[in-house]
């Protein structure tokens, strides 16, 4: 039993279009890589052969947020560089993702100080924190997990009556 | 070395140096404001001192003294391998001093930076304008009187769309 027995003796199987989607979708989450700081280092740890993100589907880094899912902000963000993330973030088609790697983005981390954002949620919706300073690679492939599990459940209705960012303006 | 250096300015600059001090091998010079241009300059092209290379300008924010502010140059012989502080007092009520630029190039960029950090306004720099901060920002963050978190509201985030 399995698909493969499945498809040899039916010829097919039933489904929602929302369940395909969403199944095709969630194994290949292309990442935006917003290494902004030192998280960037264990971000790029996640991608090399010892932790490997392509197993998740998430191997296809792209420096072009038109192309990418899932941004994936990994350092401290000041204040000056905040319209930058925002700006990139809102240049990626919808639907799509954003993980707040590290202490820094999470909370301000370790910089209580006037020129860092104490926490990126005030001008990005995040989807998941990551713990740590910076936070393992297991981590980090443990936040796309839950990236992976979220957009499972997401259905076509729930981004239909959204206008996307890029005809809103 | 340091006693020569002390004799020559000395020599020169009798009025114009308030002291010298020596801390654990480090000397510094105070010197009046009106003075650290001419100091600087002989410094940089005297034969035996040859101070051609400035390290570091920065600034130091004393709160309550009567001359709150104090300009430092960190500079650095590479002839005689020697390094030396020459500093001056600044008043809140006058935050001018002369820039050192015309004197050592490297100092362009330090000195923006203590401009963008503690105010001090350098007469005759290039192009004195923050390095770091946003251009529309008001305030000197590395003043004691400016809080740890900021001023709320002094910089912008950028607006959520949705
Ligand atoms: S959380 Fe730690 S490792 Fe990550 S950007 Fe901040 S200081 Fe660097």
């Amino acid at each position: 039993m399995g698909l493969e027995a499945k498809l040899t003796q039916d010829g097919f199987i039933t489904t929602t279009i929302d369940s395909v989607i969403a199944w095709a979708r969630k194994s290949s989450v292309w990442p935006m890589p917003m290494g902004i700081s030192c998280c960037a280092i264990e971000m790029i740890a996640a991608a090399d052969p010892k932790y490997d993100i392509s197993r998740f589907g998430s191997e296809v880094m792209r420096f072009s947020p038109r192309q990418s899912d899932l941004m994936i902000v990994a350092g401290t963000v000041t204040y000056k560089m905040a319209h930058v993330v925002r700006r990139i973030y809102d240049q990626m088609p919808d639907p799509k993702w954003v993980i707040a790697m590290g202490a820094c983005t999470s909370t301000g981390g370790m910089y209580r100080s006037y020129s860092v954002v104490q926490g990126i949620d005030q001008f990005l919706p995040v989807d998941i924190y990551t713990a740590g300073c910076p936070p393992r690679p297991e981590n980090l492939l443990n936040a796309l997990m839950a990236i992976q599990d979220k957009i499972s459940k997401t259905r076509a209705r729930d981004f239909q009556d959204k206008i996307p960012s890029e005809f809103s303006k | 070395m340091k006693d020569l250096i002390i004799q020559k300015i000395k020599e020169r600059f009798a009025d114009s140096v308030i002291e010298f001090s020596d801390f654990r091998n480090d000397l510094s010079v105070l010197l009046k404001k009106e003075a650290i241009h001419d100091v600087a300059l002989f410094l940089r092209d005297d034969a035996d001192l040859k101070c051609d290379m400035c390290k570091d300008a920065t600034a130091i924010d004393w709160a309550r003294r009567k001359n709150r502010f104090t300009v430092v140059y960190h500079i650095y012989s590479f002839k005689n391998n020697i390094e030396l502080r020459l500093k001056a007092d600044l008043d809140e009520s006058d935050l001018n001093t002369v820039s050192l630029v015309s004197v050592w190039k490297s100092a362009e960029w330090y000195e923006r930076e203590t401009f963008d950090m503690y105010g001090i306004n350098y007469v005759n720099h290039p192009d004195l304008r923050r390095i770091y901060l946003p251009e529309e920002f008001e305030y000197y963050p590395l003043r004691k009187d400016f809080p740890l978190l900021g001023i709320p509201g002094s910089l912008p985030l950028p607006k959520s769309e949705n």
